[in-house]
This record gives C-alpha cells, sequence and structure tokens, in this order.
C-alpha cells in the first residue's frame, strides 16, 4: 500500500490493482440500469407519444374524445413534473415513498432501474410525439388511402421512419443516463460513483479515484456513442442503387440521383 | 350506360368559413376516364380528397355502387381499397423498398399472403418499367420513378378506379412523359381512372370526359370534344384561353 509520500500515480495504481473489479462492477451496474432505463424509458415513451400524438375529433364520438382528452391530460402532467425536477429529487421521493406508504423496500438496483426508466420515460414522451409529426404527414394518408387503419399506418409508415429520425436523441439519452446515474448513489445503488465514492472515502484519496471514475464514465460514453453514430449510417444504407442481373443496364453502380453523398 | 362506381351527391366542404367545395354533384361510370381541370384552388384536390374521405365532407354524400360510404357497417378500409389514389408528392413509404410499397396494403388489408402479393407487384412494377429498381428505396429513385412505383403501389391493390392528384404537376418536365404514357396504357386497358391534371393534352386525348371547376362548383362536364372546342359555358372559355395561351 503507498504511503503519505507516495505520488498521485502510486495511489492511481493502487486503486487500479486492489479495487479494478470493484469499479468494473459499478460500471457494470450504471451501464446495466442506464441501458435497461433508456430501453424501457423508450417504450414508455412511444406509448405516450404515440397516444399524444392521436388526432383528437369531437366528430368521431364524444365518449372517445372525452377519455382521449382526459388521459392526455394525465400523461403530459407525468411529463411535465418529471421534466421538472431533477432526477436526485425523484430517486428520493419515489425510493422513501415507496417505503412508506406501500411498505416495500425495493432492491436498490431495481430502484434505480424504475427511477431511470420513468424519468426517461418522460423526455422521450416528447422526442417520440416530435417523431411522429415529423414525419410527412403524406405518409399517413397514403397509407390510409390503400385502406389501411390508424394503427396499421402508425406501426408498419409512421412509426419506423419517426423512430429512425428519432435515433440519435435516444443514443443521446442513453448516453446522458450513463452520467446521471450517479445521482441514484443518494439511494444507495452501487453504480459506478458509489463504488468510487467508498472507496475514495476509505483512504481520503478523492483526487485519485475519481481520476479514474472519469475515465471511466468517459471510455463508456465516448465508445457508445462513437458505435452508435456508427449504426446509425449502416442503417441507411447505401445512397445509390446498384441493378443486378438486368439485360437492358449494364451490371455496375448506377447513380440515380445527382445527390452529394452525405458526410 | 355502364354502371356507377363513385357518386358524389350534393357535397359540400367548408374548412372554417372558407367554402371550398358546393353542392358537387358528380359520378364516375366503370370504365370512364375522367379528368377534372381548373384554376389553382378551385377545390379540385379536395374534392378528390372528400371522395376517399382523407377530408370529411361537411355536407352531401359519397355513394360507392350505390351505398353511401359513411353508413354504420360500411367498411371505410375497403371502400378505400377498391379506390386508388396517386398522389401530386408520389408519398412511397420512405421507409420501404420499391416492391414493399406494393406488398405491404396487398398484406396487410387484403390479407394475401407474401407469395401472392409479390407475385402481384411484380406484375405491376413490370407494367410500368419500374421491375428493375424492385429493391431500391424512394430515395434512390428520380421523381419520375416514383411515381412510376406510387402507380403500381395502387394497381397492386385491385382498385376498382383509380384516382389521380395532379401525378405529373411536381416533376421535372423530363419526366412527365414517361409517367403520362403509363396512364395513358391504363387508361387503354379499361381501366376507370378519375385525374386531375393541368396536361390539357392527356385531359383532350385520353379521356372520355372532361369536368371543369370553378370556385368550389363543377362548371362543364362534358367530352373533351365539346370542352376544348366549343364550350358551353363562358367560364370555361376563359379558362381554357388563359392556360392554352401559355
Ligand atoms: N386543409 C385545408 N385547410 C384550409 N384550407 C384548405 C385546406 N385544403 C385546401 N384548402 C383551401 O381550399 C381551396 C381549394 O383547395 P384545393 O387544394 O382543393 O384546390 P385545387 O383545385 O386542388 O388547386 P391546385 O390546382 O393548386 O392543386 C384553396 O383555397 C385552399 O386554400
Ligand atoms: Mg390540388
Amino acid at each position: 500500500m503507498p504511503n503519505a509520500q507516495s505520488g498521485f500515480f502510486e495511489w492511481v495504481f493502487f486503486f487500479v490493482r486492489t479495487y479494478g473489479g470493484m469499479f468494473l462492477k459499478g460500471a457494470g451496474t450504471t451501464l446495466l440500469i442506464s441501458l435497461t432505463g433508456t430501453v424501457t424509458g423508450f417504450v414508455i415513451g412511444l406509448a405516450v407519444g404515440y397516444v399524444r400524438a392521436m388526432p383528437c375529433d369531437r366528430e368521431d364520438g364524444a365518449a372517445r374524445y372525452y377519455v382521449l382528452r382526459f388521459v392526455r391530460g394525465l400523461l403530459g402532467a407525468y411529463i411535465e413534473v418529471f421534466r421538472s425536477t431533477p432526477m436526485i429529487v425523484q430517486a428520493m421521493v419515489i425510493f422513501y415513498g415507496a417505503a412508506q406508504i406501500l411498505h416495500v423496500t425495493m432492491p436498490y438496483v431495481l430502484a434505480g432501474y424504475v427511477i431511470v426508466s420513468i424519468n426517461t420515460g418522460a423526455y422521450l414522451s416528447e422526442i417520440v410525439r416530435g417523431g411522429i409529426q415529423s414525419v410527412d404527414p403524406g405518409q399517413r394518408e397514403a397509407a390510409l388511402a390503400i385502406g389501411m387503419t390508424y394503427g396499421q399506418a402508425m406501426l408498419h409508415v409512421v412509426l419506423p421512419q419517426a423512430i429512425r429520425n428519432i435515433l440519435p436523441a435516444l443514443g443521446n439519452e442513453f448516453v446522458v443516463n450513463i452520467k446521471d446515474t450517479s445521482v441514484l448513489n443518494v439511494i444507495s445503488v452501487t453504480e459506478l460513483f458509489f463504488v468510487s465514492k467508498s472507496a475514495a472515502g476509505t483512504y481520503f484519496k478523492y483526487f485519485e479515484v475519481f481520476f479514474i471514475t472519469s475515465v471511466i464514465y468517459f471510455v463508456m460514453t465516448f465508445s457508445i456513442t462513437r458505435f452508435l453514430r456508427w449504426l446509425e449510417k449502416k442503417m441507411d444504407g447505401p445512397e445509390n442503387y446498384t441493378i443486378h442481373g438486368s439485360q437492358t443496364v449494364p451490371v455496375g453502380e448506377i447513380k440515380l440521383k445527382g445527390e452529394p453523398e452525405h458526410e | 350506360m355502364s354502371e356507377t362506381i363513385v357518386e358524389v351527391r350534393h357535397l359540400s366542404k367548408s374548412f372554417g368559413d372558407h367554402e371550398v367545395l358546393r353542392d358537387v354533384d358528380f359520378s364516375v361510370a366503370k370504365g370512364e376516364v375522367v379528368s377534372i381541370i381548373g384554376s389553382s384552388g378551385s377545390g379540385k384536390s379536395t374534392l378528390l380528397r372528400c371522395m376517399n374521405l382523407l377530408e370529411k365532407p361537411s355536407g352531401g354524400e359519397v355513394r360507392f355502387h350505390g351505398q353511401n360510404i359513411r353508413n354504420a357497417g360500411f367498411s371505410l378500409q375497403m371502400y378505400r381499397a377498391r379506390v386508388g389514389m396517386v398522389f401530386q408528392q408520389f408519398n412511397l413509404f420512405n421507409n420501404m423498398t420499391a416492391l414493399e410499397n406494393c406488398v405491404v396494403g396487398q398484406m396487410k388489408v387484403l390479407h394475401r399472403s407474401r407469395a401472392e402479393a409479390e407475385k402481384n407487384a411484380m406484375e405491376y412494377l413490370t407494367k410500368v418499367g419500374m421491375e428493375c429498381f424492385v429493391r431500391a428505396k424512394p430515395r434512390q429513385l428520380s421523381g419520375g420513378q416514383k411515381q412510376r412505383v406510387a402507380i403500381a403501389r395502387a394497381l397492386a391493390m385491385n382498385p376498382e378506379v383509380l384516382l389521380f392528384d395532379e401525378p405529373t404537376s411536381a416533376l421535372d418536365p423530363e419526366m412527365v412523359g414517361e409517367v403520362l404514357s403509363v396512364m395513358k396504357t391504363l387508361a387503354s386497358s379499361g381501366l376507370t381512372m378519375l385525374v386531375v391534371t393541368h396536361e390539357m393534352g392527356f385531359a383532350q386525348d385520353v379521356c372520355n370526359r372532361v369536368v371543369f371547376m370553378d370556385g368550389g362548383v363543377i362548371v362543364e362536364s362534358d367530352t373533351p370534344e365539346v370542352i376544348f372546342t366549343h364550350p358551353a359555358q363562358p367560364r370555361t372559355r376563359e379558362f381554357l384561353a388563359r392556360i392554352l395561351d401559355k
């Protein structure tokens, strides 16, 4: 073990050697909660965004109209509340509220997952709604015009395009969650920040430990950002269309549109 | 007189205070090729959109084989599958290839098997000369190619009548010809068509009947011969003089 005279890097190596496994486990928990929380939040966002983007017309029946208006009001309140309070406060309220009112003590990691999901859901609901509204209305009309129901038009035509458009925002939300799950240490979730705090507190070496911690956070967010960008490009496919096996046109790449390539 | 497919009676439509269609009576019979002409804002698109309920009419009714399409128990989805629509802006599904565009409606609406739907789609993609582009996404196609795929998509539903809303107006001039020639072929194959167009040549040569609209009403409806050589209404004459002058 290094002593009082040891330098910065000696301590850093010491922590990496002794606490490496713990750091990795903490980082694992961070990744687990932020990934599952983002995915669940996305599912919530899809459902809420879908309902909030639904056309609401009195002519389609008064009952439907008022029920929809009411449900929308509730969902709107959910979004406002969770976007207007810090996640660290939401964590306290939900965790201790569940303990006091429902008499359930959630396992810490589960509690973290629930909180991140609900919080992410509030943000993604608005993003999904915006994504749906950004799809050209002509797309939905064409789907309706060949006889699809509203639900089919959304499922097969509008949502796939909306989701493609919001993919960058979704990836961004994931990265934000990796960083923001650190607030879950207030309810003792053993994610990366909590682990770091414990290790640092034992030796009063906050700078050294949190130097390591920031490197780990950076590596996680940076590599995930890059990976998502690569994935987006891959999904879009090539800009040009290659005609295969036609008798009239020689096989090869044919540029059909004089558009410049995306960078 | 052959059987009426779609019929519009006393149809009116307002957007707020703005009355766009007034008491329009109009019908399309099996095998007819009808064109609707008229100046911008006269309500041509709105009439077409009311016919398949993309817009809700404010008054009057639309009948399909004599049945009011807003009757309870009448399936709007099945009606729309029988009455195809081709849009000015093509509106190909951007998330699908040309082939998928022509297959998805057949499978989801008509519940055809994939094999059957693809076979049928290929037949119509070939008919419009797009068989080499089945795997292309809309963004990889030119305007004329997109519109031809959109026509194939509508035809693949095997509709009884096809509505076209200015199918060539969004095209570069050199692509208008390829789409019009596809439409001519369809007309001569006996398809019932209702075409909103500014292509007077098409209206004159291909259509059995030309409808002139102005200010939300049908001013005159007659054979191309009459409309283009000795129209009864002065408004028709003025419009044609203006448009043919250009
Ligand atoms: N959704 C809408 N809301 C309000 N007004 C509308 C709407 N759609 C059309 N209008 C108005 O209705 C009138 C008729 O429009 P419509 O699109 O039917 O004309 P059109 O004959 O198709 O013209 P064009 O040749 O330019 O396509 C126009 O004055 C237009 O501004
Ligand atoms: Mg129009």
